[in-house]
Parts: structure tokens; sequence; C-alpha cells
């Protein structure tokens, strides 16, 4: 599915500076019952961002009208758990394009360049800094440029260079996807297939 | 050059390297459920395209369907509509699609196994994290998501990059009462789940080979619970005998011909690891959680670790301690329990039945305990009516639920109620994992079933 172009991303950011947020706090399992991708930004964070009875909980983050922005500040091993794709989904419809975090589970990794959120691991000192500067100053700017590889805290003028092999880097660049690189190659994958023991 | 059993599964399944990228691998078969699935051909379709290779893809309903009456219509319209798609989608694509109500439905990683369509030494993806279970057989098998199960779906390929290589060995014998589940929740609670991200695991050691396939699945399915791609263990004659004559594996010269190739798959003596750690498996004790993470397990007779003997992240690990309304320091013995969860892609074989059923056997369920007992599957299911494994469980107050994935994710009504504790077999204790509100507590079936009779948490020695 088509995504926005990613270049380089400036604005404020949100932060949750929570450890081992897994997908199934991002989407609880009882809202992934679509057939289309449709509505998902609505359910991110659900349960921790709505009581029961819908109304919305004054001290989760998304809910502080503070801290906007697009890009999602996480704690260390953030999108554990479930393959849920639904989980990047509900995050870049949401409006985020961009998560950053010391540490990101796998699968979670994978589905988010895969759909055009870019996910940006930091040291855990660098994570701090974000963390602390931001609560200070909500306005606080964060640049990150994906040509570069880096990501800049404005106000304390660092920066930290991240990493992405290149063609990851490329296709969200160009909003590209794998499915058109491996139609390209069609033939000779069904010529390997009659190659395969199994 | 010497190899691991991973590099011989991954390299000859490489149809095309990219420089600095990833590695274009060949997916020999793809298991297709309902919830991930949609929105992957809804893609085919906008493409104009069909399923490539129909043949090597098979589908089941699992995540969604109800666990009682099952002959009804299902009565939630988005769960009824989206078992209704993969009929439609199967049925236009060609592929075989065992739904709601077929002989063989059932959970997508125990029916997988159970029909041989799961074997040594090919690669195996499914839209679920836990199709890791399969790694058992010796195959190279993981949890993808949507955009990539469109990939195999349209081209039975993925892209991702090689991962690490990390051999997790556990000699020596297992304790009585302490199960494969609690030998994984062990290794779990050391590594921590983010312990072993970006590594695939191969399981090594006399506890392992001493294993049965069963345990095996349930140690492979909980890979993914320490961060790891997957897990695999390499066949020998047990993982032969329990695929021989199964509906898809291969006959007669077919089936000298695979072994050929399933012969050559263990690790080369001198092939090197990323990572390599030990354990002993004498110092494994029976296993239960207390937090909101798999990795946050202890020996069941343990006390609940100190906040300030955290490494790092204390606010998150009070947080958790706070939502399961448990204190630092306690110890787990004698809490009481709400619920018991026997089921899942991880503890819903027969095995796990037998096992439950051998404490249970003689003696009540607890009045204050609710118990939901799902199989995985309709063999499954078969096999506990045939051993008699049933009869004892109703004699004890149990009853039997029919297969699905149920309250493992709680997609279906099977909810652990707000503020509840339920002991489960499956296989994550997260935030509500369960249902809102829910409190999971992960163990073995012996662990299960001795809760089930005391309704505390108690330790199965001393039951069993």
């Amino acid at each position: 599915m088509a995504y926005e172009k990613f270049k380089i991303l400036k604005g404020n950011c949100v932060p949750l500076p929570i450890e081992n947020i897994d997908t199934d706090q991002i989407i609880p399992a009882r809202f992934l019952k679509a057939t289309e991708r449709v509505g998902f930004g609505d359910n991110l964070f659900r349960d921790w961002r709505y009581n029961s009875d819908n109304s919305p909980k004054k001290d989760f983050i998304l809910n502080n009208e503070k801290f906007n922005g697009k890009i999602l500040v996480g704690g260390k091993n953030f999108g554990s758990g479930s393959s849920r794709e639904h989980a990047a989904w509900s995050i870049y419809d949401y409006g985020f394009r961009c998560v950053i975090s010391s540490f990101f589970a796998d699968i979670f990794r994978g589905n988010c360049l895969n759909i055009g959120v870019l996910p940006v691991q930091v040291s855990p000192k660098f994570l701090d800094k974000i963390f602390n500067v931001v609560f200070e100053d909500p306005k606080s700017e964060i640049i990150v440029s994906l040509p570069d590889q880096t990501v800049t805290i404005s106000k304390l003028n660092i920066s930290e260079s991240f990493e992405i092999n290149s063609y990851k880097k490329e296709n969200m660049l160009n909003g590209y996807d794998d499915i058109d690189y491996l139609m390209n190659i069609k033939d000779s994958i069904k010529k390997f297939s009659k190659t395969t023991p199994l | 050059m010497s190899k691991t059993l991973f590099d011989k599964v991954w390299d000859s399944h490489v149809v095309h390297k990219i420089n600095g990228g990833p590695d274009v691998l060949f997916i020999d078969r793809h298991m297709v459920h309902e919830v991930t699935s949609p929105v992957a051909f809804l893609g085919l379709k906008n493409r104009g395209i069909k399923v490539l290779f129909p043949e090597k893809t098979f589908a089941t309903a699992d995540h969604n369907t109800p666990t009682i009456n099952q002959h009804l219509p299902v009565k939630d319209p988005l769960s009824a509509n989206q078992l209704l798609a993969l009929e439609k989608n199967s049925e236009f694509h060609g592929i075989s699609y065992w739904g709601l109500g077929h002989e063989k439905n059932g959970i997508v990683h125990v029916v997988g196994p159970e029909y041989g369509i799961t074997q040594p030494g090919a690669t195996i993806v499914c839209g679920d994290s836990h199709t890791s279970t399969h790694g058992a057989f010796g195959a190279i098998a993981f949890g993808i998501g949507t955009s990539e199960v469109e990939m195999v779906l349209s081209t039975q390929c993925i892209m991702q990059p090689k991962a690490k290589k990390m051999r997790i060995t556990i000699d020596g014998k297992l304790d009585k009462a302490v199960t494969p589940k609690d030998v994984a929740l062990f290794i779990i609670s050391e590594l921590s789940t983010s312990g072993a991200t970006g590594y695939f695991v191969e399981y090594a050691g006399d506890v392992f080979s001493e294993m049965s396939m069963e345990g095996r699945m349930t140690v492979c399915n909980l890979s993914i619970e320490m961060g790891a791609r997957g897990g695999m263990i390499a066949p020998d004659s047990k993982t032969f005998n329990y695929i021989k004559d199964r509906e898809f594996t291969p006959k007669k010269e077919s089936w000298d011909k695979a072994m050929k190739y399933w012969n050559t798959l263990k690790t080369d003596e001198d092939a090197v690891f990323d990572k390599e750690i030990k354990f002993d498996g004498k110092s494994i004790n029976p296993m239960i959680t207390y937090g909101t993470n798999p990795g946050m397990g202890i020996g069941i007779s343990k006390e609940i670790p100190l906040a300030k003997n955290q490494d790092g992240g204390i606010e998150t690990y009070k947080k958790s301690l706070s939502y399961m309304n448990f204190d630092e320091g306690e110890k787990m013995i004698g809490k009481n329990i709400d619920f018991v969860f026997l089921g899942s892609c991880t503890n819903g074989r027969i095995e796990d039945f037998r096992e439950f059923t051998k404490i249970v056997k003689g003696r009540k369920k607890a009045p204050n305990v609710t118990a939901w007992l799902v199989p995985g599957s309709h063999k499954v299911e078969k096999a506990i009516k045939e051993e008699g494994l049933l009869e004892v469980l109703i004699e004890s107050g149990f009853k039997l639920r029919e297969p699905g994935c149920s309250a493992c994710l709680a997609m279906n009504d099977d909810k652990i109620p707000n503020g509840k504790y339920a002991v489960s077999t499956s296989n994550r204790n997260f935030e509500g994992r369960q249902g809102p509100g829910s409190r999971t507590l992960l163990a073995s079936p012996l662990v299960a079933a001795a809760a089930a009779i005391t309704g505390k948490i108690t330790d199965p020695r001393t039951l069993y």
C-alpha cells in the first residue's frame, strides 16, 4: 500500500517513557476485526487512552494537548509481542511518521519499514535527553533526517546517527514497497521454486 | 565452510541477495488465518493478481472463532465478516481452507504439524508471531506482518536480512513436574523479553533431545517472547516418526528422497554462533509469571523480585506490579485465582491435556474457579475423547470447549473479566491481553491444573 515518502521530519514529539510497550497496548486484539485498513488510528493505545465508558483518560499523554507532533518517542523494547501490522498501521493512521526508541522488537520494526513509519534507534542516553527536553518544553523541536540518517535535538544542538539498510532507505525516500521489487523478479522466483527440496 | 542448522535452511532458500539490503527468501509453506490476511488479499485484488502458489498456501480460522456452539452462525458481525472474507478469498485463489466446522479446523500452529504441512528444512511463515512453533521440526518458521503476507501470496517470497545466530544449550535432566513450558519461561526470565532480539535461536542439549515433539513445539513457540525471530531444533528420529504418514508428508520414494535432505539438517560440529548460552536443566523449577510481560517469571515457590534489584526500568516495573495488584517481595504460592485457561498454540496439544488430567484425576475443581479448557484442534479434541480424558475431566467438574485461540488473545467472547486473575497456559501476560483489565499468570498445564483444583497458586509437585 502506498505511503508518504519520508525525507526530513521536523517538529514536536509525543513522549511515552515506558519500556516494553507491546503491540497489545498499541492496539488491543479486539480491534483487529476489520477487513480493510480503516479506522486503526482511532484505537491506537485504546486501553491506555480511554476508560471503559470511552471517555478519555486525562493522564494519558495522547490526551494532553500540550504534546503533539508526528514523532512518537517510546521506552526500550518498543513493539514487542504480536506480529500484527495493525500496530504499525494505527501509529501511521493516527498521524505519526516516526518512532524513536533505544530498542525495537524485530517484527514491529520490519512492519514499520514496510508501511512508511521510520523506526529510529538511538542510544539510551540520547533517548533520555529527548525525554528530558520534551517534558521540560513540549514545543522542543526534533529533526529526523533520513538522507543524513541523523536525529537532532535542536535546543541542545546535539545529533546522533541511526542505522537503516540502504535498500530500505531508498524505499522510504521514494515511497516504494517490497512487492514492486518482488513482482519484477517473479520469473526468477518461479525458476527457483523448481529447485527447492520440498 | 561449516554451517549451523539455521544457515543450511536459510541459505538454500535465498533466491537473490541485495547488496546492503535484505535477502529474497523463498517460502515453502504459507499458513493463513482470518485476522492478518484480509488486507493482504485486498492488495492482490488491487493489483489484479492471483496467489502465485495456492498449493503452498493453507488457510484456517482460529483467532476470531467462538469456542462454544460452533455449529451456529457466528454472532459478532465483524468476526463473521472476517471469517467470510477468508472463505471467499480462499475459494477465489484456490487455497485449501479449513474453516469453522471443518474436521481439520484448529489453531494454525497446531494443525500445521498435525497434518504434516510442517516439515524439516522448510521455510514456513504466517501472519502470526507464534509461527516459531514449527521450528520444533527443524524448519525456519517465523511470524510476518500483513505487508509480508501480501508478498508471499503474490510472489512466495519475503525480503528480510538474515538474523544473527544464537544457541541455547540445556543439558541435564529435568526435575519432576518441570515441563517444556517451564523450560521456556525459565529461559525468557533469564534473557528478558528482548534478550534474543535480532537472533534466530537453535535449542540443543539433553533436555531438548529428551523432549517430545509437543514439548519442542511449546519451547519453539515461546522463542518470540524473548524477542527471537524464531527458534529451531535439529530433526531426529522423534521428528521423523512424528511426521511419517501424515496427510501432507511425502510418501514412498519422495519420503526417501526427503529423508536424504533431512538427515543433513544439523549444525556442523565446528560451526560458529554469534552467541552461545548454557543452562543446567536441574536448576529449572515449575515457573509462574507475576508481571505484565513473559520475562517476569519466577520459580513458583519464590518471591516477587524487589524493584531496586531490577536492571533499569524501575518505573515500568512498578507500573506492572501495580496493574497486577502485587507487591514486591510477596510470595506467589497461596494467592487466590479466579480463572484457569488451558489451551492456545503454546499448550493446546494432546500432551498438555494428558498432563492436566494427571493432576485433576480423582480430585474436584475448586468452586471459585472458572476453567476454560480449549483444545488446539478437532484432532486434539477427538484424542481427548478417545483416550478417556474427557470422562476424567467431567468427573472432576470440568467441561471441554471447541477449538480455537480463545482466551489467549480474547478476540472472541472468551474474555477474562476486569481485575480477575487467570492462570493461563498461553503465551502472553500483557496488560489486557486476555480481556480489558485481565490479570494473567502464565504457567504450565500442571500449574494450571493445581490452581484449578485448589483455587490458589499451588506448587504442582505437591499434587503430582
